[in-house]
Order: structure tokens, then C-alpha cells, then sequence
């Protein structure tokens, strides 16, 4: 498999503090990898690097071999990576469908194409029953699921999840862990996730990147992952391991 | 559009289109009154009620409109249309900048609006000492007598302005429809809702937002070209006053932002509303009786309806809802 995105030695600075230190790895084509740490890790940072929020003060970020780095957030969703957001961002006085023809305009110029598209993500992320239904009445786990048609529509070849499924009950962790893995054993979409809920992680991630204090201290499988003393110890502390 | 959507525009259509037949002089005065705020307010809706971007200064574009018109027609004795063109295209142009220089150095919200502000002051001070078209004594433009209507010239009585404004009127309703129901219609909205979140679904928001700025701006230039030749005079203090800003946002607050009916709906409750109040304070013979009372209905309006009179309205007369 070779490497659709490749973080080299990337660095992010604000102010005094170092938020991403030297952090490398790679997200092979059509894989699904967990990036897991503490709160405060440099998760989201190393996302907004990523997603062309930050631009990096230090390294390369290659996606299909280019260098990305500091390219704008609508350059490279056009590129092939949509994202979502940890808090979920829904355009509110728009229904549910026209948030997805919002993602889906990205790829279908025509309006009925777009609509067409958007209907096909909504009823993949089981919301075509909301489709009608303005955004901002939405349930929790409706706005997640609405998080990630909205980025599914724009057609990406790289999908980010930041923490989809945080303040999830653990029955609709499942079901949107189910949809996930089928999206992506079907599609053969490649996605990298930062998320708490280390259940989903462990079921959904191919390979795990585990960073702490920026850096990343560990990566491997799901079982190598677990079992690593490194892991172990930034988690539940030193005495704990 | 629901199936009485379409009926209730269609019946409101054809009362305006054969209102100059049965109303007097007074009455058709007033209607113009109303067409201007309702245009005005329509082109300001699409910068705010679509894309979001609050313009505090679009006396700025009106002024720009007017006076370029009036200029090139005093000066130069050109085709009326040409002039009110020439300053839609030099009000595209104004706006384009202020917009690309905002949105450039990422100017948002309240401090974009103090900008848009700043420039139609700015403006204002410099039209005062611009002799060219007559500085603070103002600008005048010779009254020939036409006999009859002149369109080419736009020379007539007042029932072809208002035919003219109830052109534009309905021609910028049809084009905000039709905008809203495309790509760029949908980008606007999500730039208005929630703008890191539009950029991350591929949408470039500078270019998004600075379309609808200059399309605002071009559109609000050609009523102030053509209400040039109704006016026959232009002074800067009246034109690019912040009072003529807050005045076109007025009508679509009141009536709804971001609906396609709000701004008209707002500009003939206003209008009638001043209108009567006037009545009412002579009447009863109590100075400033007229501004209180206005004052106090926009209070109540906005405290009762925030969202706007129209899509209460839409809800009453069980119209179905309207995007907002």
C-alpha cells in the first residue's frame, strides 16, 4: 500500500509553546488510522495542520506525494480531503439536505446533480428521513452523522474525523462505527481519526498513532498499541502501570 | 414557492402593475417611496441576508450611482442609461475593493461593517470638495419639458419612474430566486451560517463573499442613477449620509433578512407606516408625534417578530415557510 498522506518531521509552534514536535507518520491508501492521545496531545493541531487551518512552521505534509503544507482549508478539500469538526458545525437555518448539497456542490456543478448526490450521502448516513428537517433542531447524534455526510459529499479521498463521536451513547457509537467500517470497506475510502472513545478506535483503526506533549510516543497496531508501557503510562500515569 | 405563494405574488404583482391607473398623484408619490426601499433593501439583502456580510454604508453605492449619472448627464449630455450604467460599473468597482481589502486581512462582522462606514464618510468629505459636481451646494440637473414619457432619456412623469422601479424591483426578486437556487445561492448561505465550516466543504469564501458584495453594490448604483433623474438635485450630506445607509437596511430587518419577500414586505409597512403617522401627528397637532410613534412600532416589531414580519406573515396566511 503506498502512503496517500505523509506527515515528515512537522512541527507547529504558538508562542512559547510547542503544540506538534517532529511528529511523523503516514496514512497508507485506503486504511483507517486512529490518532489517539491525551487531551491536549496535539490532536486537533496536527487536524488543523493537516486541513490547512495552521500552516506548519516546520516539515512536509504530502498528500499523494505533494507537498501540502500551508495550502488554504478550500484548496485542499478540493484536493481530496474533507474534514469535520469536533463540535459540530451544522449551517442551522438550512435543512438537512441543503447541508449536504452544500459538500455535494463541490463535485456536481448542476443543482440537481448536487441534490441527487446529497440524498444518496444522507440515506449512507441513515438521515434520509431528516432531510427536510432544519439543521439546528437536530439531536446530537443526527448533527455528528450530519457532520460527516456533509464532508462524505464533497467526495474526498482522505476523510478526517475529529472525535465524530464524542457525547455518543455507547449504542450509537456502535451504529455510527458500523457505518464507518462499511463506508470504508466499501468505498475504499482512507480515513484518519482522532477520537476518546478508545472502543471505536480499537474497533475501527487498521493502525494507531499515539501522540503525548506533541510528540508521538507510539505506533502499531491496535493490540501493539494496547499493550505498549508508554501508552499505559501517559493514560493512566506513572504509578497506574 | 408553494401553490398560494404563487397566487398571493401573482394577485400582489398585478395590483402594483395597475396601481398608477386608479391612484392619484399623492398616493403614486408614496409608491414610489416604497418601490426605492424595497429595491434598496433587496440588493441590500443579498450581501446580508444571503452571504452574511453586514454593509452599514450602502448610502456609499446609492451616492456612486446618482452622482455619476447626474455628472456624465450635466457634463457631458450623455444617454441617461449610459450614466446609470457608468456608476453601477464604478459602484462594482468600490465595492470590489472595499471587499477584496476586508476580506484580504480577514475584516469580519461588526469591524467590516464600521468599515463600510467608514468608506461612504469618506466619501462624503470628499464629494463635499468636489467642485466638479458641485461640492456642498449640490448638484442640479436642467429639467427640460418633456412632453409626454421620454424612456430613453428618462425623462416623464412620476408614473414611469414608478413603472422603472417596479422593473428593477421585480427584476432583482427573480435574480435573487434564481441565485439562491444555484451552487452560488448555497455557498452564500453556508458562508452566512458558519464561514470555517463552508471553507472546509471546498467553498473559496473570498471570492463567494466578494461576488456578493460587488453584485450588491452594482445593483443599489442603479436605483441611485435612475432616482438622480427623479430628484433633479443631489447633495452629498442627504446622499451619502449614514441616516440614507440605516434607511435601506430598515425594510428587509423589518420584514425578514434573508427571505426573498421580507425586504418588500418591510418597505411597504414602513412606508404606510410613515405615511399614516404623518396623518396622525398633524391631526392632533403634537410636534414629533410621527417619530415617536415610528420609533416605537420598529421597537415593537423587532421585539416581537426578531425574525422579521414575513415569515410570521407566511405563517399566518398559511403561505408555507420561506428560506431564511
Amino acid at each position: 500500500m503506498s502512503a496517500l498522506l505523509e506527515l515528515d518531521g512537522v512541527d507547529k509552534r504558538f508562542r512559547g509553546l510547542l503544540a506538534v514536535d517532529g511528529v511523523s507518520f503516514s496514512v497508507p491508501q485506503g486504511a483507517i488510522v486512529g490518532l489517539i492521545g491525551p487531551n491536549g496531545a496535539g490532536k486537533t493541531t496536527i487536524f488543523n495542520l493537516i486541513a490547512g487551518v495552521f500552516r506548519p512552521d516546520r516539515g512536509r505534509i504530502l498528500f499523494e506525494g505533494r507537498d501540502i503544507a500551508g495550502l488554504r482549508p478550500h484548496v485542499l478539500c478540493r484536493a481530496g480531503i474533507a474534514r469535520t469538526f469536533q463540535i459540530a458545525r451544522p449551517f442551522g437555518a438550512l435543512s438537512t439536505l441543503e447541508n449536504a448539497m452544500v459538500g455535494a456542490f463541490r463535485a456536481n456543478a448542476g443543482t440537481e446533480a448536487a441534490e441527487k448526490h446529497a440524498r444518496a450521502v444522507l440515506e449512507r448516513l441513515g438521515l434520509a428521513d431528516k432531510a427536510h428537517a432544519p439543521a439546528h433542531g437536530l439531536t446530537l447524534p443526527e448533527r455528528r452523522r450530519l457532520e460527516v455526510a456533509r464532508a462524505l459529499a464533497t467526495e474526498p479521498k482522505l476523510l478526517l474525523l475529529d472525535e465524530a463521536m464524542a457525547g455518543l451513547r455507547p449504542i450509537e457509537i456502535d451504529a455510527m462505527v458500523g457505518t464507518l467500517s462499511a463506508l470504508a470497506r466499501e468505498s475504499g475510502l482512507t480515513i484518519l481519526l482522532t477520537e476518546h472513545v478508545m472502543r471505536a478506535v480499537m474497533a475501527l483503526s487498521h493502525h494507531i498513532v499515539v501522540v503525548h506533549h506533541g510528540q508521538k510516543i507510539c505506533e502499531g497496531t491496535p493490540e501493539h498499541v494496547a499493550a505498549d508501557q508508554r501508552v499505559i503510562e501517559c493514560y493512566l500515569g506513572r504509578s497506574a502501570a | 414557492m408553494s401553490g398560494r405563494q404563487g397566487v398571493a405574488l401573482a394577485l400582489t404583482g398585478g395590483l402594483l402593475v395597475a396601481a398608477p391607473l386608479f391612484v392619484g398623484d399623492y398616493v403614486l408619490s408614496v409608491l414610489i417611496v416604497f418601490l426605492l426601499a424595497a429595491y434598496l433593501g433587496q440588493c441590500w439583502n443579498i450581501m446580508m441576508g444571503f452571504a452574511g456580510q453586514l454593509s452599514l454604508g450602502h448610502a456609499l453605492y446609492y451616492g456612486l450611482g446618482a452622482y455619476t449619472a447626474a455628472a456624465l448627464f450635466v457634463h457631458f449630455d450623455t444617454l441617461s442609461w449610459f450614466g446609470i450604467v457608468a456608476g453601477a460599473a464604478l459602484a462594482a468597482l468600490a465595492a470590489g475593493v472595499i471587499g477584496a481589502l476586508s476580506f484580504q486581512f480577514a475584516v469580519t462582522g461588526v469591524y467590516f461593517a464600521l468599515l463600510t462606514i467608514a468608506f461612504d464618510e469618506f466619501t462624503r468629505i470628499l464629494f463635499d470638495h468636489f467642485d466638479w459636481v458641485g461640492g456642498t451646494a449640490g448638484l442640479f440637473l436642467h429639467v427640460a419639458q418633456v412632453k409626454g414619457t421620454d424612456l430613453l432619456h428618462l425623462r416623464g412623469s412620476p408614473t414611469m419612474f414608478y413603472y422603472v422601479l417596479l422593473a428593477l424591483s421585480a427584476g432583482v426578486l427573480w435574480l435573487s430566486r434564481a441565485l439562491l437556487r444555484r451552487r452560488i445561492g448555497f455557498y452564500w448561505l453556508a458562508i452566512r451560517e458558519d464561514e470555517p465550516a463552508a471553507a472546509a466543504l471546498g467553498i473559496d469564501t473570498f471570492w463567494m463573499k466578494l461576488v456578493a458584495v460587488t453584485l450588491s453594490g452594482a445593483l443599489t448604483a442603479l436605483a441611485g442613477g435612475v432616482m438622480a433623474f427623479y430628484d433633479n438635485n443631489l447633495y452629498p450630506d442627504t446622499i451619502f449620509a449614514t441616516s440614507s445607509s440605516v434607511e435601506i437596511i430598515t425594510a428587509p430587518i423589518i420584514g425578514g433578512m434573508g427571505t426573498l419577500f421580507g425586504p418588500i414586505v418591510g418597505a411597504f409597512l414602513l412606508t404606510t407606516m410613515g405615511e399614516a403617522m404623518t396623518d396622525f401627528g398633524a391631526a392632533w397637532g403634537v410636534p414629533g408625534l410621527k417619530q415617536w410613534l415610528y420609533g416605537g412600532a420598529l421597537v415593537a416589531i423587532v421585539l416581537l417578530q426578531p425574525a422579521g414580519v414575513w415569515p410570521w406573515l407566511c405563517d399566518r396566511l398559511g403561505l408555507g415557510a420561506e428560506r431564511r
